[in-house]
């Protein structure tokens, strides 16, 4: 059985393409094997957060065009054996994809026996953003505790329950699950950020993990290491977590607390 | 919080703000999204007539559609301005 997840938020730049990266990479880990594909046709963006921008040859539309086999676009990560990145097209053509291209790609995918196919969604809720979300059996929602974050979720949500194949059949609904990203405990306690209890109660949904906001996840996108792979940070144990509830465990929010500091740090704001 | 920051000013605390105008305007699009097309015309119409006798703002206005087990209310509310104020 393969699992198409969306990775999706409306808003832009609240870590669609982190997530997407972080939560492959967790899923290969654990010996799934996973394709990631980049959806965001004319900005392609998740090679270089995957670290393999220069080894992209054919991308997602080229697949779709038939100018190479889905095999010589699949481009396998040099750390985890499992794990395939499908780059997103850079031409300006909004029209390259389409319902049936995406459908003949997944089900190529599904034939290969992948276990999970990953669609990084683009920003909007325009085309991209439709065909991203149009097979998926699951959906990340990636939030920002924001006014303009949460308003645009709620949005995406509305699309998830109605513009999709599994909506428009009347089959089973998409499971959604809440992922709050650039999360401050500290700016939580003052009062001065919305709780992951405030974002959970505005939008209904259940909280699959909370990523700290960190200078981690710059520094692994300036490396093309995708955050998770980090394993001193806490963004990567907050990722492990939400990818480990992904596959069934039950686990306690972690890092909803500012850490404890130490008396100089407390005197000096270290 | 460091000495340093403890003589800068604070950030006032904002978050309560932030869920209460979420609260309201999610549940409007949610109201105005899944209900019938017409809602926004009616919305803007009978604020038009209520116009005609009390002068109140666009946002003392809150429509909610509630599914109720097998129909549908729709409630209007209408938060009318302070004597003397109008």
């Amino acid at each position: 059985m393969t699992e198409i997840i969306v990775v999706t938020s409306g808003k832009g730049g609240v870590g669609k393409t982190t997530t997407s990266a972080s939560v492959a990479c967790g899923l290969g880990r654990r010996g799934k094997r996973v394709a990631v594909i980049d959806f965001d046709i004319g900005l392609r963006n998740l090679d270089l957060i995957m670290g393999c921008e220069r080894r992209v040859v054919y991308d997602f539309v080229n697949v779709i065009q038939g100018d190479c086999t889905l095999k010589q676009a699949l481009i396998k990560d040099k750390r985890i054996e499992t794990l395939f990145v499908l780059a997103a097209s850079q031409t300006r053509d909004k029209d390259a994809l389409s319902l049936e291209g995406v459908r003949k790609v997944f089900d190529e995918m599904i034939e290969d026996g992948f276990d999970y196919i990953i669609c990084d969604s683009p920003a909007g809720i325009e085309k991209g953003a439709h065909l991203a979300m149009y097979y998926a059996d699951r959906a990340i929602v990636v939030v920002n505790p924001e006014v303009s974050s949460v308003r645009d979720s709620d949005r995406i949500l509305g699309l998830l329950s109605s513009k999709t194949q599994r909506a428009e059949k009347g089959e089973e609904k998409i499971k959604e699950h809440l992922l709050l990203t650039r999360y401050s405990p500290r700016r939580v306690a003052t009062g001065e950020m919305m709780s992951v209890a405030d974002v959970k109660e505005i939008l209904g949904l259940d909280v699959i993990g909370v990523i700290p906001e960190s200078p981690d996840v710059l520094s692994a996108s300036n490396a093309g290491t995708p955050v998770i792979l980090n394993e001193q940070s806490d963004v990567s144990k907050a990722y492990e977590d939400a990818v480990a509830r992904l596959l069934g465990d039950t686990l306690p929010l972690r890092f909803l607390e500012e850490p404890k500091k130490g008396f100089l740090a407390r005197m000096f704001g270290g | 919080m460091g000495l340093l920051a403890f003589f800068r000013r604070s950030a006032p605390p904002t978050a309560n703000v932030a869920k209460e105008r979420l609260r309201i305007i999610v549940a409007q699009e949610r109201t105005a999204l899944g209900g019938p097309d017409y809602l926004p015309t009616l919305r803007r119409e009978l604020l038009e007539v209520i116009r005609k006798y009390v002068n109140v703002d666009p946002d003392a206005v809150q429509m909610n559609l509630d599914k109720e087990d097998g129909h549908e209310v729709l409630e209007f509310t209408v938060a009318l301005p302070e004597k003397g104020k109008a």
